[in-house]
């Protein structure tokens, strides 16, 4: 007799309880959908039933998302785990698949693209079928290079999306072989190296897309070699004036490249502390713009503290000639110049083009 | 009530995200204000001040500002400039309030 698998789905809203288990009722394999609004019945309903899948919200009350998919990879290691949340931040995603969920959407794209989710929950539920108990799960501390590797030497057909903070790359491998990479703007092998400097981040595997155009000819080991030995350089640079200036160069047409593909008029660096110079591009005016930078993060920060209102995110300006984004990395300020008629997520994409400004 | 404040005094009360309006001039002196009157009058003028410096900086780096804004993760302050003064909007987020970008000046 064919066995229906359980689905269990954890969030403290009801209404949206009720419109999941509609959802997913109509999943092709017909699981069975528990529900529960808060952690402890759902622990309850663990230790009763055999749940194949938990599908968990991450902000509740008591025990969170996060505390719950712990527990749970900890107890119930066979029971597979997915995060559905509202919560629109790379970082409970980076945390969500470092404590080894197996898939993160946003509530609102699970809405827009339901056949993707259903192909997802369908495979998670398959795999589980085929798999039984065995098999490892959870891979960490692993470079890109040996993920990149394990996927082409099983022969996989994936999309593997690739995330570093805002940063988002994704690389086409169709049965072991590399098609195509897209990474900060450049496509194919350009992305590939590109990505390949990449030291760390998370990644996730997509359903294949066996149609996608092939970009890439080479053989995977090829590029692989070719990419080591461009790291290995320039980790050892050579001392000799001109590649030192050639690969400032290299260096600053990278960045004014990026600064023209975002739409961006300039971006400028300050250090918040200590010593350092100022960088720019596209600016003549910036020790005075630098000076407001930092002044602006010195206010923010201070007001912050006083308010208790929470990390600064960024500071905005706008007036009708320009919009300006001031925001803190590290132990530097960013301050980024865009024209006045851009509307587009303008955080979003200043905090990309400072993540590859730096990289 | 009293009779906790004796013993713990009011050092472990949690301050409240200020919401509401105020306008302030050019001095830094509040106008007007629909901020609760429980929000202590000393941190909105301090609001008040670091706004209009940083609408004052602005105009020193060559960058002369109509509208600026400070997104913190549970507090966003939106400022109007105002002929050399302010109108300062306060609204505390929370992890699901929408975050309304605002018409141009």
């Amino acid at each position: 007799m064919e066995t229906r698998h359980k689905i269990l789905i954890l969030d403290d809203d009801a209404d949206w309880l009720g419109l999941c288990r509609e959802l997913l009722a109509d999943l092709p394999s017909r699981p069975e959908i528990l529900t529960a609004n808060t952690a402890k019945r759902a622990l309850a309903l663990l230790e009763t039933e055999k749940i194949r899948l938990l599908i968990s919200d991450l902000k509740m009350p008591r025990i969170d998302g996060l505390q719950m998919i712990a527990i749970v990879r900890r107890r119930f290691p066979a029971t597979r785990t997915v995060v559905l949340s509202g919560l629109e931040d790379e970082d409970y995603r980076s945390r969500a698949y470092a404590l080894g969920v197996d898939l993160f959407w946003l509530k609102v794209e699970m809405q827009r693209n339901v056949k993707l989710f259903y192909e997802c929950l369908e495979s998670l539920l398959g795999q589980s079928d085929r798999e039984g108990d065995t098999g490892f799960r959870g891979i960490q501390s692993k470079s890109l290079m040996d993920i990149i590797q394990m996927e082409c030497l099983s022969r996989s057909s994936t999309v593997l999306r690739i995330t570093r903070g805002p940063l988002v790359a994704k690389l086409w491998i169709q049965d072991g072989e590399l098609m195509d990479a897209e990474c900060e703007g450049a496509r194919g092998e350009a992305a590939f190296y590109r990505l390949l400097a990449w030291r760390a981040g998370t990644f996730e595997n997509l359903p294949a897309e066996p149609d996608r155009e092939r970009t890439i000819q080479k053989p995977v080991n090829a590029l692989l070699l070719e990419s080591a030995q461009s790291l290995d350089e320039s980790a050892h640079p050579s001392l000799e004036p001109e590649s030192v200036e050639s690969n400032l160069h290299r260096k600053t047409m990278w960045k004014l490249s990026q600064l023209t593909r975002e739409g961006a008029e300039f971006v400028i660096a300050v250090p918040l502390a200590g010593p350092g110079e100022p960088e720019a591009l596209g600016t003549q005016n910036f020790s005075a713009l630098a000076q407001w930078t930092q002044r602006a993060a010195e206010i923010a920060r201070r007001l912050g503290d006083r308010l208790e209102a929470g990390p600064l995110l960024h500071v905005a300006g706008q007036n009708l000639e320009r919009q300006v984004l001031m925001l803190a990395r590290g132990d530097r300020a960013f301050l980024v110049g865009w024209p006045p008629d851009a509307t587009e997520n303008l955080p979003e994409k200043s905090r990309k083009l400072i993540a590859s400004w730096d990289s | 009530m009293g009779f906790l404040a004796k013993f713990f005094g009011d050092r472990a009360a949690v301050q409240q995200l200020p919401a509401g309006t105020i306008t302030v001039d050019r001095q830094g002196h509040i106008i007007t204000s629909t901020v609760s009157s429980a929000f202590p009058k000393n941190l909105l003028r301090e609001i008040a001040r670091d706004v209009l410096e940083l609408f004052r900086e602005g105009r020193v780096a060559q960058l002369p500002l109509a509208e600026v804004a400070l997104h913190f993760g549970s507090l966003r302050i939106t400022a109007r400039e105002l002929r050399g003064g302010a109108i300062i909007f306060l609204f505390p987020q929370t992890a699901l309030s929408p975050t309304p970008t605002p018409a141009r000046p």
